[in-house]
């Protein structure tokens, strides 16, 4: 088969089994539009804004586990990508990225519109590749899906010059070489050795803890991590990212960990004395002060990625390996030995634990005057039975989300955690949507945050995609607000969010549905009504509590045992 | 601690800036790099001199193995290894300082590669404390100029990087 190299990218995202490429087009890229022009196995997504084409990709590859595409012009439309490349870096999600270049031989010439792609992006990309030649660029394409998706996974950018892709130069095409790759071979067992005397430890535990991040999620292995959990009956608690890899409205969970973390699951880390890490990487939003880190624990950590492990943390029996093979291999040794954890002492921690869970760290006082946020995901949580994909952006309302919405299954909450990007809750709610169009999607975002890629909302009329906005309008940009309060004595510099659009004309404006609510009592109805427009995108505005704040939290310098609790709580 | 990393990596463009990129964004030390191609045309060798606590270099180490263009590495400083670095320095060289110039380039067995009527050239090759003390010997008032190519290393024995 003779192909230019339009042809080729198709031919070669067909091979890939890719549905959807998220773009926007541009003069580097005008062959390659006319390539997509001629065919219709490729789903092309116009965007409005390349920003929002690379969350929507990502949102896409968060609910899928398969790689999200963008297409992007050179110049303007590559450096609109980088805030939504550096995103999916931060949080491990593969991508695939393929942005016009100028003509070979005008690279390095100031040529118009002319960025140097790689460079910008080489810090944040798992890999980059500058397409040589006409001849190289299908293998280059499957070298690039290969990277992006193996070990642990992540954006990887192929610039291509626009020469490269002129229509009538053609080369044969032959896509069904393996990639060989000599410099590039991630681990994926990990050491049996290692593995036995991690089984070793963990059963030598009293005090144990199960802390499970994003890498079970992206390595689909949430099955083995319950299975292994409920093996051992030890307290299971999750990182942002880890949230519904292990079932939340399971006794054995005990909640998100960290700076908003529950109390027990914050005092358990604190008090364990073996901590079992799978797949997470000791953030420090996670850690605290890492001088007060878990002082009394052994640690075992899995971790696909060699650099992870010890990185923040020195732990004692790591291991390099996918965590589905590795927890499957712990369960099997497990399952095969006589031994068993100090009964006893296990029930004695649960005890500490449910005492700890009795502090009840998440209750807030209700109110019947104004909407209080929380309240709202409680209601949205009932309004969905617990079942929705949820998208968020990043602020009070993203932690919300993530304290009162139980999320059962992987892959079901998505957000930006690593990066923390205002504006990808929008664009990742509609890519999850056109990956999953019967299913219920829901975007919590904030005032502020979702102005960031409002835009969106015209091509979710274009494409259809009936999303559900859930706005937590607080009239302030409140995790801000929430830090000069705590910190800065109440100087709320320019967190104030002023005059803001009028919601539901500007919803409506974009031929949408839009809805305010600002009584509790109308909390439940108006979800209700939203969830039954199934065919339409309902942006609810919900006027809430503006001087709400994320409790409990780990101020800055804190160790696990030092919350800050609901105040209103504690004078209950 | 001070570490000798030598490092193979696809000779392909850009590949170096992706190490020299990695130690600039992570806050590592860089105390010398140098890079050239190796009797594989496919393959640079880089040879890098840092520094750090262990937790540091042992960072360093797992950072530059997750780089896609690196093919291997070694840490030279863990095992036997020979370094050698090769310096042009050239001195002010005049009156009676001539002959005291001349006399410490024979003892460090450097070699005098030009001469004008107030300086020489003197190429000297060496590791790192044996370039450091010809240059304290020669003292920083008479140095007009000093060229250091950076280390390179190789291990001693049977052990080679290679691929
Ligand atoms: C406003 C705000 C507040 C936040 N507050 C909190 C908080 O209170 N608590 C909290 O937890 N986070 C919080 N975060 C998120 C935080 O910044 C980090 O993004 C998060 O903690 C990282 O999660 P993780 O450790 O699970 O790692 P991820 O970023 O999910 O990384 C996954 C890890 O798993 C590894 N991995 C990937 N695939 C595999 C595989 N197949 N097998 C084995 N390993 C694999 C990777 O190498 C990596 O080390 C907050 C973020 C924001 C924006
Ligand atoms: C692009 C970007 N700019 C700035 C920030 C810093 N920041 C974090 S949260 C936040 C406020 C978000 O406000 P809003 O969307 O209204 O959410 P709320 O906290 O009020 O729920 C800001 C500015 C960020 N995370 N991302
Ligand atoms: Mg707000």
């Amino acid at each position: 088969m003779e192909l230019s190299g339009g042809q080729v990218l198709i031919e070669a995202l067909k091979e890939e089994d890719v549905e959807f490429i998220f773009g926007y087009p541009g003069g580097a890229v005008l062959h390659i539009y006319d390539a997509l022009y001629e065919q219709n196995s490729i789903k092309h997504i116009l965007v409005r804004h390349e920003q929002g084409a690379t969350h929507a990709a990502d949102g896409y590859a968060r609910a899928t586990g398969k790689p999200g595409v963008v297409l992007v012009t050179s110049g303007p439309g590559a450096t609109n990508a980088v805030t939504g490349i550096a995103t999916a870096f931060m949080d491990s999600i593969p991508m695939v990225v393929i942005s016009g270049q100028v003509q070979s031989r005008f690279i390095g010439s100031d040529a118009f519109q002319e960025v140097d792609c790689i460079g910008i992006t080489r810090p944040c990309v798992k890999h980059n590749f500058l397409v040589e030649s006409l001849e190289t660029f299908a293998e280059t394409m499957k070298k690039a899906f290969h990277v992006a998706t193996t070990g642990r996974p992540g954006p990887v950018v192929v610039d291509i010059p626009k020469d490269f892709t002129t229509p009538g130069v053609t080369v044969p095409f032959d896509y069904s070489k393996p990639v060989e790759m000599r410099s590039y071979t991630p681990a994926v067992d990990g050491h049996p050795g290692q593995i036995r005397k991690a089984v070793d430890l963990i059963l030598s535990a009293k005090r144990p803890m199960i802390y499970s991040g994003g890498g079970v999620v992206l390595g689909d292995a949430s099955e083995q991590l319950t299975k292994f959990s409920r093996l051992l009956n030890y307290p299971v608690t999750n990182t942002l990212m880890g949230l519904g890899a292990f079932p939340s409205t399971d006794p054995q969970f005990v909640g998100m960990l960290g700076m908003h973390g529950t109390y027990e699951a914050n005092m358990g880390m604190h008090d364990c004395d073996v901590l079992i890490a799978i797949g997470a990487r000791f953030d420090d939003r996670v850690t605290g002060e890492l001088e007060s880190f878990c002082p009394h624990a052994k640690i075992v950590h899995v971790d696909i990625d060699p650099a992870s492990i010890s990185k923040n943390v020195k732990v004692d029996v790591p291991i390099v390996g996918n965590v589905g093979q590795v927890l499957g291999e712990m369960v099997k040794i497990i399952e095969a030995t006589d031994k068993r954890a100090d009964s006893e002492a296990i029930d004695e921690w649960w005890a500490q634990m449910r005492a700890w869970q009795s502090k009840d760290c998440l209750a807030y006082e209700l109110s019947d005057k104004v909407i209080k946020p929380q309240a709202v995901i409680e209601a949205l949580w009932r309004a969905t039975n617990g079942d929705a994909y949820v998208t968020s952006d990043v602020g009070q309302h993203q932690m919300w989300a993530a304290q009162y919405y139980p999320f059962d299954k992987p892959r079901r909450w998505i957000n930006s955690g690593g990066l923390g990007t205002m504006g990808f809750g929008l664009p990742a709610a509609m890519g999850v949507q056109l990956a999953f169009p019967d299913e219920t999607v829901v975007c919590v975002t904030g005032e502020a945050s979702v102005q960031m890629c409002i835009q969106e909302l015209s091509t979710c009329l274009q494409y259809g995609t009936p999303i559900k906005i859930i706005c937590l309008n607080n009239r302030y940009m409140g995790m801000v607000r929430q830090w000069q309060e705590f910190s800065y004595e109440k100087r709320y510099s320019h967190s104030y969010m002023d005059a803001l659009p009028d919601f539901v004309k500007l919803t409506e404006s974009y031929g949408h549905v839009g809805m305010n609510i600002d009584k509790p009592s109308d909390v439940d109805s108006s979800l209700k009504e939203a969830f039954e427009m199934k065919d339409r995108l309902v942006f609810l505005n919900f006027v809430t509590d503006q001087t709400e704040n994320v409790y409990p939290m780990i101020e800055a310098g804190k160790g696990h045992h030092e919350m800050r609790m609901n105040p209103s709580r504690e004078l209950a | 601690m001070r570490h000798i990393i030598a490092v193979l990596l696809e000779n392909e463009a850009g590949a170096l800036s992706r190490v020299a990129g990695l130690f600039s964004a992570r806050g590592y030390n860089i105390e010398s790099l140098t890079v050239a191609p190796t009797g594989d045309p496919t393959l640079s060798r880089i040879t890098i001199v840092t520094s750090g606590t262990e937790r540091v270099v042992e960072q360093i180490i797992k950072q530059l193995n997750k780089l896609v263009e690196v093919v291997r590495l070694t840490d030279l400083s863990e095992i036997s290894y020979i370094e050698r670095e090769i310096m042009l320095v050239k001195v002010r060289a005049v009156d009676s300082g001539r002959e005291e110039v001349k006399r410490l380039t024979d003892i460090f067995r450097g070699r005098i590669l030009d001469v004008t009527e107030s300086t020489y050239i003197i190429e000297l090759t060496g590791d790192d404390q044996k370039i450091t003390a010809f240059l304290d010997a020669l003292g920083p008032d008479n140095l007009v100029e000093v060229v250091r190519s950076g280390a390179t290393g190789i291990a001693r024995g049977e052990k080679a990087l290679k691929i």
